[in-house]
């Protein structure tokens, strides 16, 4: 008797996964569909212009299909400067982006708990930015920053800085204006998971024997690295194919290029279709390598 | 006194707390403690809900900072360190375990700050004691609440400390694993001598384990001492009440003896042996356990040294084992609870039979209460089991069985 309930139960037990992943198919379907239209497609096309050739007797801009993986040797020759600073930068963004944001979430989401008037007002102001165009705040930047501004002018009066020196088109200038575009891209997930916080786990901590820091090294910040992955990733990623902060318009200059600025001059000024595309897909495929090694490094798989 | 680094306490230190005050904005949760634990004693905090017990345990941990007052361990003033400073450990009543590290680290985490030789050794033997060393790779979201609490404990004990603070350790444990558990602590502070500050809501669990027992009502100890102390000679209605159940009469004291004291229930006296008495003129309130008081079917010779009442009738019967508990409504008296051991098969008598109730004058107590504030402050949760007064005998038994083991 016992065993027949048993045998009974476990069959529909043995049936339901299948009926549910049948389902779950179909609710994807859409999704898929849209991912093969607007990413597999045109990653497709991508790829194959980059391995093109330039048409005998064409002109200018004129490519045929081909499978010249020389394209990708030539680029790297010509563009390995502004490969590695764009990494470079993007590092130098991300790390410092994470050093202002990091006192700032933790502040809005453990230490104002108790005040949630403080805690939306202070998220808002975070926020608040994305309000102007990307474009007009860091043109906004270039003001501020440019040799006759207030800013410069009053610094080189104080002696602060040297008479002939200039701020914007430095290396500084453009990891300043990556720092501070993507700062709410890494405070708002690091917000959400500190937010989250059991404070009571920091107690218990400070309880066996472990100060301040050692606490916030053992408990607060392994407990909130799923908001530094995702923040850290929403912060690299944009910033290393970035091409508004360090182009001659904004914040750059002839020696701060980075890949996005010379995929962009291939693209639209050299008509050099193939070394662009060479440049894109290096650039996502390092990045992609790169995301790959942190996340399994920071044991948050999980979040992919 | 601050911890020694790499070494364990030698034994345990001596808690003093001296004038604690504790207000939350908007609510005082403790107010004008004073409280001495002897090192190497254990001390069980025994209240309702809410009374306190947890705010309490936090104070001295260092985890909340005290309004007014001074928190001394071992002699030293401890309350201005903060709680990594403090040789103390805590039993939280969450657990609150690591989520981000396995149940091993979790345990070795105070040795490893105290840089205590060979961490993962001592912690595996500490969950080994708990019976839990074959989950020591495990997430604390992948264990059982009673397997959590055992980490938790787990997690404190092996730290050794001078003082341990235990915030109902054992409350998701099974009775069976709940008694080994009580054994296992018992022992652990027996051998090394440590100081156990134990909260619970469990009176029996305070009464077995504890040598001293303080009842904690609103913010305030109600009263202190050893466990039959407190249980044969309750102070305020309180105690009498949330201890074990009791019977209590309030009238005026008729007359005094150099020996006793004999008050007027409602025309009835009642006497009270002068030593058990707290207050002795004037209006009191006096009380008798439920498993001292005697059942009669027919009317008893009158004896000097019993208290007789009588006839009332018997108005409900519950069997419960070893014992029945009998209501009996006693005109001019009141409702009385009587215990009374199964001696015989079955009930000794019916619903609606009529009963005299009789009981030795030293048994009874009388209250240090205002018995104007006795009827206002009738605890809202009266006792859970009827099996309290049996407390204090299964006291004996733990400790026969200690010596045993
Ligand atoms: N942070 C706080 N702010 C305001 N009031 C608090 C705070 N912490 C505790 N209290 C109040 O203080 C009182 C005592 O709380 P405590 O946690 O010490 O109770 P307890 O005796 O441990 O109860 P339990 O047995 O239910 O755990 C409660 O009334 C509680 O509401
Ligand atoms: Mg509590």
């Amino acid at each position: 008797m016992a065993f027949a309930a048993f045998a009974t139960q476990a069959a529909p037990v043995e049936a339901a996964p299948r009926r549910r992943s049948r389902m779950a198919l179909f609710l994807l379907l859409p999704g898929i569909l849209y991912l093969v239209l607007f990413f597999l497609t045109p990653l497709i096309s991508l790829l194959l212009t980059s391995l093109q050739a330039p048409r005998e007797f064409g002109d200018i801009g004129q490519y045929d299909y081909a499978f010249n993986w020389q394209n990708y040797v030539t680029v790297i020759d010509d563009y390995l400067p502004h490969i590695l600073r764009s990494f470079g930068y993007a590092l130098a963004a991300t790390v410092f982006a994470l050093l202002f944001s990091y006192p700032l979430a933790y502040f809005i989401g453990v230490k104002a708990r108790r005040w949630p008037l403080l805690q939306s007002l202070m998220l808002v102001l975070v926020i608040a930015p994305f309000f102007i165009s990307f474009l007009l705040r860091t043109l906004a930047w270039k003001q501020i920053l440019s040799d006759e501004s207030v800013v410069i002018t009053s610094l080189k009066a104080l002696s602060l800085l040297a008479p002939d020196a200039h701020f914007t088109g430095t290396p500084v200038a453009v990891i300043f204006g990556l720092t501070y575009n993507f700062i709410p891209f890494m405070t708002l997930p690091l917000y959400s998971a500190l937010e989250r916080l059991d404070t009571r786990y920091l107690e218990a901590g400070s309880d066996l024997y472990a100060g301040p820091f050692t606490v916030f090294r053992k408990v607060t910040v392994p407990l909130s690295m799923p908001g530094i992955v995702a923040g850290t990733l929403l912060t690299f990623i944009p910033a290393a194919g970035d091409y508004i902060n360090a182009s001659r318009d904004f914040l750059g200059g002839p020696d701060t290029q980075m890949m996005g600025n010379v995929i962009e001059a291939n693209f639209l000024v050299l008509l050099n279709y193939p070394a662009a595309a060479a440049l894109s897909i290096i650039l996502m495929a390092v990045i992609l390598i790169m995301v790959s090694i942190y996340v399994k490094r920071s044991g948050t798989e999980d979040l992919l | 006194m601050r911890m020694p680094a790499g070494a364990f306490a030698e034994r345990g230190a001596d808690l003093e707390l001296v004038g604690i005050q504790k207000r939350f904005p908007g609510f005082t949760a403790i107010e004008n403690l004073d409280l001495t634990i002897p090192a190497g004693s254990f001390f069980a905090l025994l209240g309702p809900s809410g009374c306190g017990k947890t705010t309490t345990l936090r104070l001295v941990a260092g985890l909340e900072e005290p309004t007014a007052g001074r928190i001394l361990i071992g002699g030293a003033d401890v309350t201005g360190q903060k709680p990594h400073q403090r040789p103390v450990n805590t039993v939280f009543q969450s657990y609150a375990l690591f989520p981000h590290m396995s149940i091993i680290e979790n345990v070795a985490f105070g040795l490893r700050r105290r840089r205590i030789p060979d961490p993962s050794g001592k912690a595996h033997e500490a969950l080994r004691l708990v019976e839990l060393d074959h989950l020591a790779q495990r997430k604390p979201q992948q264990l059982s609440g009673g397997q959590q609490q055992r980490v938790a404990l787990a997690r404190a004990i092996v730290n050794r400390p001078a003082l341990l603070l235990l915030d109902e350790p054992l409350g998701a444990l099974d009775l069976k694993l709940r008694r080994q558990m009580q054994l296992e602590l018992k022992s652990i502070q027996e051998e090394v001598g440590l100081t156990f500050l134990h909260v619970t809501h469990d009176q029996e669990e305070a009464m077995t384990m504890a040598d001293t027992v303080a009842v904690m009502n609103k913010g305030r100890i109600e009263q202190l001492g050893a466990p039959e102390q407190l249980y044969e000679l309750p102070k305020t209605a309180f105690v009498a009440n949330f201890l074990g159940q009791s019977n209590l009469f309030t009238g005026q004291v008729a007359g005094t003896t150099s020996e006793a004291i004999s008050v007027d229930i409602n025309g009835q006296p009642i006497i009270v042996a002068l030593p058990r008495a707290h207050r002795h003129t004037g209006d009191v309130t006096i009380g008798v356990r439920p498993e001292k008081v005697s059942l009669h079917l027919d009317k008893p010779v009158t004896d000097a040294a019993r208290n007789l009442v009588g006839p009332g009738r018997v108005i409900d019967v519950s069997f419960s084992g070893v014992s029945t508990q009998y209501l009996v409504a006693v005109p001019g008296v009141g409702t009385m609870v009587v215990f009374a051991q199964n001696m015989a098969f079955g009930p000794v008598a019916q619903e609606g039979t009529e009963v005299w109730l009789s009981w030795n004058i030293e048994h009874g107590f009388g209250l240090e209460d205002d018995p104007a504030d006795v009827n206002a402050e009738a605890p809202k949760f009266p006792a859970d089991t009827d099996t309290r007064s049996i407390a204090a005998q299964k006291r004996d038994a733990l400790i026969s069985e200690l010596e045993e083991g």
